[in-house]
């Protein structure tokens, strides 16, 4: 894992003492709510409905316990007792006060941690893949090419007032875990010539007009990799759109100059840019891969077997929440926190603390936040299983369920949300009730359910297999229901299915799909394969009749 | 109006004109750019400028960061001046791009903007002011 050295440290201590300096300032009424705002953002601090809310950054998902325990802590001193973690692998806070929020900051810089760029209209927190470094088909570590981009996005100061925020991932393996193109700037780490080198992919997205970003660079070499993406920005920022919040993003600039005239701009813009010698020296590169290396003591190990278990609820677990690592008799666990009932991403201080007890001693010091809202052990020894199991049993933190109908990615909705026009935890909540029984989930296989309160798009409906977006009809709740959208490699959009629902309704009409769906698979066939096989009619006609 | 200058040259007399207007006439030394003027339009003049005033109709618009740097990068050495909504926590990084003289719209809190100024001993990527980045002096800057 990346460690702070002095330099790191001294940026992110300075950075608190700057927002000490400008709550002070706004609580001694020298500066107006106004002014305030856009400082408050770039430190993760909005106005939510009731409270402030505090978003943290964890870079690319990854944390050791220490830093896990601090979560905890300020969840337990600052908040009621619980965080919430995001589709961007970060975590918030609800119900935060302002005059606190200096004291968090600090907290949080004491075990390397921050909320920069959380928000605001600059480069936000990098993602990346919750299985970097465990997993056999990467063909190096992304979060090496993710810490690169933190270092050199945070404070960028050309970059601090883009038309609009600007989000970006990287993975190094065909399977995309992580939504790769979904985002402003996705990045693939592939092999040419045994060099390891970045395919640009720029202008996906979500919100009200979603698109899949397009490869605009098929292959840079690591020397190049800051000015290509600096190039990419400045075309960005001074030619993106600013008269209109809705098409501010670069996927429309992208999409009205087509992908080949923005590539020659970019292509044209890094003519000026490499000459400025942005990019740091291949020991900065190595400095950097050192902390990703395999743990130590990281050893190959014999499988563990199941002794009769089979069929068992640990047998369940172990089958579905856990997946092979790169080195034998280990795996990684994905720790949901999808408890039917619950509130997806949602983790109370106890919990999180004993999920940062596992990962010291059963993972290597290691945890990662995935994008669909889970926490991963990224690498256990399978003999260590049964531990893990009956202590996620006991911190009830042992459902079943990760890529099942019940893993759902719900955004805070009406809830919490000023800007939703429905709520979304309740939806959640009532789909997972509704398929409780562990086995017809099991059955039913994997289907991803994404649920957003409003266009935003903030839970993702427009990628999930099932998508629920709810929207205002003359002043009431109502749901629509879209089909067939994909966040991973075989990336697409979903499409609306038709009249909207009410609550009850809608989770009716998720069952109807999902049942319709099991008199038509055919073997080894998917939801979404289902789905892309036979289109949207047989949906359709299941749940209007 | 100027209120903060880091330059120890003469302040330019010559009141700055449009991009337009620069363009058309040869003996105008001081230009100012609007946000969506394209500033390379000036290379081929920068030996006779000596002012290049650019405007900040909002801070939020944050095109004339890149205007600057573009102008720097080219080898513009006169004054590069950020005029309009100009905020005390906007200049570390209008520095950073390589404006030294600022015309706020609003006077500016001094105190506040030294204090600004002061704060960050490092920084993580080489821009048009010569700071030196942090992964250079890791490695024998
Ligand atoms: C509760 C306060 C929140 C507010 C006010 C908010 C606001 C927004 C807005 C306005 C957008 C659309 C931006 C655009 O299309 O340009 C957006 C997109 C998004 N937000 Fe949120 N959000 C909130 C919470 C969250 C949470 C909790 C998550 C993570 C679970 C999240 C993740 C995202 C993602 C992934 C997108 C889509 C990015 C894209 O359009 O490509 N947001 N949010
Ligand atoms: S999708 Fe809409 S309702 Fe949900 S969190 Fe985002 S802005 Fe709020």
């Amino acid at each position: 894992m990346y460690r702070y050295d002095q330099y790191d440290q001294a940026i992110v201590d300075a950075r608190v003492a700057e927002f000490s300096d400008q709550v002070a300032r706004r609580l001694a009424g020298e500066i107006s709510e106004d002014e305030f705002k856009p400082l408050r953002l770039t430190n993760g601090l909005y106005l939510q409905l009731h409270a402030y809310m505090l978003r943290v950054a964890i870079p690319y998902g990854t944390m050791d316990s220490r830093q896990m325990r601090m979560l905890a802590h300020i969840a337990r001193t600052y908040d009621r007792g619980y965080g919430h973690f995001t589709t961007r692998q970060n975590i918030q806070y609800n119900w935060i006060k302002l005059e606190d929020s200096p004291a968090i900051l600090a907290d949080l810089a004491s075990v390397e941690m921050h909320a920069i760029q959380t928000s605001g209209n600059c480069i936000r927190n990098i993602s990346s893949d919750q299985f970097a470094g465990a997993a056999a088909d990467e063909v190096a570590d992304p979060r090496v090419w993710a810490e690169m981009l933190r270092q050199w996005s945070t404070f960028h100061p050309e970059f601090s007032y883009l038309p609009r925020k600007f989000k970006i991932a990287v993975i190094a393996a065909d399977e995309d875990r992580a939504a790769m193109r979904l985002h402003d700037i996705g990045i693939q780490l592939v092999t040419q010539d045994g060099v390891v080198g970045a395919r640009v992919f720029v202008g996906g997205g979500m919100g009200r007009t979603p698109m899949v970003a397009p490869e605009i660079v098929p292959f840079v070499r690591r020397e190049d990799f800051l000015a290509t993406m600096e190039a990419c920005l400045r075309v960005y920022n001074r030619h993106g759109r600013r008269d209109n919040i809705y098409k501010a993003r670069i996927k429309i600039l992208v999409h009205d100059l087509g992908a080949a005239e923005y590539a020659r701009q970019v292509e044209e813009e890094l003519v000026a840019v490499k000459a400025l010698g942005i990019d740091p020296p291949a020991a900065e590169w190595e400095r950097i891969e050192r902390f990703f290396a395999m743990p130590e003591g990281l050893a190959p190990k014999a499988s563990l077997a199941l002794d009769g278990k089979a069929g068992s609820a640990f047998a369940h677990w172990r089958a579905r929440n856990t997946r092979p690592h790169k080195v034998a008799g280990h795996v990684s666990v994905t720790i949901s926190l999808k408890p039917v009932g619950g509130i997806p991403g949602d983790a109370t201080a106890e919990q999180i603390d004993v999920m940062a007890d596992l990962a010291q001693r059963y993972s290597h010091d290691e945890l990662r936040v995935t994008h669909s809202q889970n926490i991963v052990l990224p690498h256990v020894a399978e003999s260590d299983l049964p531990a893990i199991y009956d202590a996620l049993v006991a911190a009830e933190l042992a459902d079943a369920n990760i890529d099942l109908v019940s893993d759902i990615i719900a955004c805070p909705g009406l809830d919490y949300c000023s800007l939703a026009n429905a709520r979304s935890i309740p939806v959640a909540q009532k789909i997972a009730q509704r398929f409780a029984d562990a086995e017809r989930q099991r059955d039913i296989g994997e289907l991803k359910l994404k649920i957003s309160g409003c266009i935003n798009a903030c839970g993702h409906h427009h990628a999930g297999h099932i998508g629920i977006l709810g929207v205002d009809r003359k002043g009431t709740e109502n749901y629509q229901l879209l089909l067939g959208g994909s966040g991973a490699e075989d990336a697409s959009l979903g499409k609306i299915m038709g009249p909207g629902f009410d609550e009850d309704g809608v989770v009716d009409a998720v069952e109807k799909v999902v049942e319709r769906y099991r008199t038509l698979r055919s073997d080894g066939e998917r939801f979404l394969d289902t789905y892309r096989r036979v289109g949207m009619e047989p949906f359709k006609e299941a749940v209007y009749g | 109006m100027v209120e903060l200058r880091f330059r120890t040259d003469e302040a330019p007399e010559q009141p700055a004109v449009t991009l337009d207007a620069f363009l058309d006439q040869s003996n105008a030394t001081a230009v100012r750019l609007e946000p969506d003027d394209e500033p390379r339009a000036l290379l081929p003049h920068l030996d006779r400028i000596a002012l290049i005033e650019i405007a900040f109709p909002k801070f939020r618009d944050g095109r004339g960061y890149s205007s600057a740097r573009i102008l720097r990068e080219a080898g513009y050495a006169g004054e590069l001046r950020a005029e309009g909504d100009v905020l005390v926590d906007q200049i570390g990084f209008m520095r950073r791009c390589g404006f030294d003289s600022f015309a706020p719209a609003r006077p500016l809190d001094m105190a506040a903007v030294e204090r600004a100024l002061e704060r960050f001993a490092h920084v993580y990527q080489p821009a048009a002011d010569g700071a030196v980045p942090v992964w250079k002096l890791r490695h024998g800057g």
